[in-house]
């Protein structure tokens, strides 16, 4: 096993960081362990759960998918991203708006997951929603919830 | 009432979506050492060799201990251990999946990778793993509950029964999957011992670790900001808590311990399947007049855990002769736990799946026979209930389902491809009280800071605790604030059996109360408002006021039975040809006493009838008996409810107050939700398909063939 360490620039949240990381890292353990951005969660570390979802030049991916030293240059944008300084990214304001979470774990994945699946024009309906979230597990179980807050936020005018 | 969600209803709601609510796995310390838990491959035999040698070689490892090197710590005797037995202490195996060696390296990568390079052999000795292939050897053990209950005569009851159902029910084995895999970081500095922990029990994880470690409580500080998701399998401490905090002792570096995803089905516990057997007797006019409940559960080789499938028969309804048993088989496996929703979720399955198979026996109709063996006390122990809004919650549930336009006969209501069933269960779940303590802290702003010992995992405690002080000191809730996952914070108890807003609530109630009264006694002249709090602080030179609360259950107040009740109604399609159960509608309603936070409670509500709909159709964690081992230690192949398996969902609360429950005359809210869904939708399987399945999950296979 290699176990050298490899020196990266990911483009995170608009600014380059420079991180060096073990071949083995997944883009997940880098954010969390090199970069101390803990919005982005591990549920499953296998791309079951989708806690872990983050934008990778501006797609929806499991960060658990792939290794921090194959997006090289690459733009990851990440809950702590999300908002415009102060102003709440109006997905996060429609989960606020429906309460659409409980233990709030899976909550940044969902968040990010809703952002990429509106970007995907596929939250058009509920019932294309509850397809296109299914993929982030919420164990609390508050799907109904989170349904209504990305129905609001894709449907409002001004919407992502 | 009808309950809408409303913006910022969360007080914690903008750090959740911001992604800045700290969990016990985001927490960063300097030094960290990384632990990971090599485990064993075999449910049965002895540990003959530890190979370490190839781990060791992994860059960044820092100690690796084994059954041959690691400190000797004492049994975990401590009531709120999940298992006794301690990995490591011992070269017995008696499950697989238990730890055979902790690896502590400097990074997480080389702490995993050495882990899969430990190489151990082994004395391999028969093991079980299947209770129903050992039930001859089931027994019974002793709990905080009996096994065993008998009112009335059960033969001369069944011989008076004009119609007889005796039929045995099955449900799975399941894990609580919480998304945030439990995490632990344990930080000693030489006297003290931080430990930021994902519990459901801090104090509990306090007073367990005391004894291991032999360190006064005072010495142990257990922290949770938030815990994401525990729904049991948090709720008591496991051997990972303790490993955490015995090496950081042992190697004077911080150390976190974070669950792999396959690690969790053998670490903390799940949900053991039961084999149950239900004999119902009753009059031609739908009365019963015998019941007897039998349940079998699986349980640990060194360890006891009774899933008490049958605590709801003893309640539920009006009978004259009423007779329960329960038994455990021991298995290699570790030990089961409490899991959302235990005892009565399990149990009401083969119980209202019988009570189904009554109405059909006695061409009623299934609500109708319900309703005719309301029980009006306990019947069981005779004890009035506390408060019961259980037939209030049939009309509602009903009414709002649209019963009454239910055709009878099984594949009466089919449209287009899919046969449609409409069928009900009802829930009921004990009440479970904890005392608890909490303190109230005004400061010359008019603020209003609550502390106390429990947790917040997304049951909404932060959020609901400031209605209940607001109530009592006439302030708006969203001036005060809460303080909570700290054992430096007044005692409470562990957020589990919905108990939080009972013990916890009151606690805060009464603390709140001695703040008003010492205010009052502060003010100059009678007639104190609330607005004035701050300018009584300021007119005696106090920056703030503090007073503490406790409550406990009255010793009167266990002269009665308590319950939460409620009664599910649910709609599910077959399609004709490919046989796939899909759940189309639930309603509930539901007798839990006054709701202190009505969006909150609908919320757990409405997850729990999800928890419902997984229990019902999709959860089992299937084992491999050969190999003794669980086939796929994973969220694809353990299966659970996803957005798409979610059907329109209606919740109703009946308009109660409890007055013996709690002062606030609450009952618990959070884990009667799952409760009685399970048998709705399998009863509603049975009125579409008219194919009668007596286990859950109900899946395809289960519907093919006949129809």
């Amino acid at each position: 096993m290699p176990t050298g360490r490899i020196t990266i620039t990911l483009e995170v949240n608009g600014t380059p960081r420079v991180i060096a990381v073990d071949p083995r890292t997944t883009l997940l353990d880098a954010l969390r362990e090199c970069l101390g951005l803990t919005g982005t969660k591990k549920g499953c570390d296998h791309g079951e759960c989708g806690a872990c979802t983050v934008l990778l030049d501006g797609r929806r991916i499991n960060a658990c998918l792939t290794l921090a030293v194959m997006q090289e240059g690459h733009r990851v944008t990440t809950i702590e991203g999300l908002a415009s300084g102060a102003a709440l990214h109006p997905v996060q304001t429609a989960f606020l708006a429906q309460d659409a979470f409980q233990c709030g774990f899976c909550t940044p994945g969902q968040i990010l997951s809703a952002v990429g699946c509106i970007a995907e024009g596929r939250a058009t309906t509920r019932e294309t929603i509850r397809e296109g979230m299914s993929g982030n597990l919420c164990r609390c179980s508050a799907y109904p919830e989170i349904v209504e807050a990305v129905f609001l936020a894709a449907t409002q005018p001004g919407s992502p | 009432m009808t309950i809408r969600p409303q913006s910022g209803h969360r007080v914690d709601g903008l750090v959740k979506v911001t992604g800045r609510a700290r969990y016990a796995g985001d927490v960063a310390a300097e030094g960290v050492v990384f632990g990971c838990f090599a485990t064993s491959d075999i449910p049965a035999g002895k540990v003959t060799s530890v190979d370490t040698t190839d781990a060791e070689a992994e860059p960044g490892v820092v100690r690796i201990w084994t059954h041959e090197n690691v400190p000797r710590l004492p049994k975990l005797t401590h009531a709120a251990a999940g298992e006794s037995l301690l990995p490591l202490q011992t070269d017995r195996v008696t499950f697989e999946g238990q730890g055979i060696a902790l690896v502590l390296a400097e990074t997480l990568e080389a702490a995993e990778e050495a882990a899969r390079r430990v190489r151990a052999t082994y004395e391999v000795e028969p093991a079980q793993t299947d209770f129903r292939m050992a039930l001859d050897q089931r027994v019974v053990i002793d709990d905080w509950a009996p096994l065993s209950t008998s009112v009335g005569d059960f033969a001369a009851g069944l011989g008076r029964a004009q119609v007889k159902v005796d039929q045995s029910y099955r449900t799975a084995d399941r894990h609580h999957h919480a998304i945030e895999p439990a995490a632990v970081l344990a930080i000693w500095d030489g006297r003290e011992m931080l430990v930021h922990d994902s519990t459901q029990w801090g104090y509990g994880v306090r007073a367990a670790l005391a004894q291991v470690l032999g360190l006064p409580p005072t010495q142990i500080r257990v922290v949770s900001e938030y815990v994401g998701g525990g729904f049991g399998a948090k709720g008591s401490v496991w051997p990972y808590e303790v490993y955490a905090a015995v090496a950081a002792r042992e190697l004077g570096r911080p150390v976190k311990i974070v669950l792999s995803r396959s690690q969790s089905f053998t670490a903390h516990g799940y949900q053991p399947a039961t084999d149950q057997r239900v004999i119902l007797g009753a009059t031609e006019d739908g009365c019963l007049t015998a019941v007897r409940h039998e349940s079998i559960n699986p349980t640990a080789i060194l360890d006891d855990h009774i899933e008490h499938g049958t605590l709801g028969t003893r309640s539920m309804y009006q009978c004259p002769a009423i007779e329960t048993q329960e038994h455990v088989v021991r298995v290699h496996r570790g030990s089961p736990t409490f899991m959302r929703t235990p005892h009565e979720g399990p149990g009401m399955v083969g119980l209202e799946i019988a009570m189904d198979e009554l109405a059909y026996a006695l061409h009623l109709d299934p609500l109708e026979l319900r309703r005719r063996n309301y029980a009006e006390h306990d019947p069981t122990n005779g004890k009035p209930f506390s408060s019961n809004a259980l037939r209030e919650c049939y009309d509602i549930g009903a009414e709002r389902f649209g019963w009454a336009r239910r055709t009878h006969p099984p594949k009466s209501m089919r449209d287009g491809n899919d046969w449609v069933g409409w069928g009900m269960g009802n829930a009921l779940m004990g009440t479970f009280r904890f005392g608890a303590s909490a303190r109230t802290t005004l400061t010359r702003d008019g603020r209003v800071r609550i502390e106390t010992g429990s947790q917040e995992i997304g049951t909404g405690t932060r959020t609901t605790l400031p209605l209940v002080a607001a109530e009592i000191l006439g302030i708006p809730a969203d001036r005060i604030t809460v303080s909570l996952g700290d054992t430096n914070l007044p005692e409470a108890g562990g957020t589990f059996g919905s108990s939080t807003t009972i013990g916890v609530g009151s606690a805060v109630r009464e603390a709140a109360t001695q703040l008003r009264h010492r205010l009052n006694q502060l003010a100059a002249e009678p007639g104190l408002q609330p607005h004035e709090y701050g300018e009584v602080l300021a007119l005696r030179g106090l920056d703030q006021l503090a007073a503490e609360g406790g409550w406990a259950p009255s010793k009167e107040s266990g002269n009665f039975a308590m319950f939460a009740f409620g009664a599910v109604f649910a709609e599910v399609r077959v399609d004709a040809l490919l046989r796939v159960p899909r759940v189309t509608r639930l309603v509930g309603a539901y007798s839990v006493g006054r709701v202190i936070d009505p969006i909150g409670a609908r919320a757990q509500i409405t997850g729990g009838m999800i928890w419902g709909i997984g229990q019902a159709l999709m959860e089992s964690s299937t084992m491999d008996h050969a190999l003794g081992r669980y086939v796929s230690k994973n969220l694809t192949g353990g299966l659970v409810p996803v957005s798409a398996d979610v059907p329109d969902l209606e919740v109703h609360f009946a308009d109660e107050f409890d007055p013996h429950a709690s002062p606030l005359g609450a009952r618990g809210v959070g884990e009667i939700g799952p409760v009685g869904v399970a048998p709705a939708i399998a009863n509603a399987v049975f009125h579409a398909t008219g194919i009668r399945i007596r286990e859950v999950p109900i899946r395809v296979e289960h519907l093919m063939g006949e129809g």
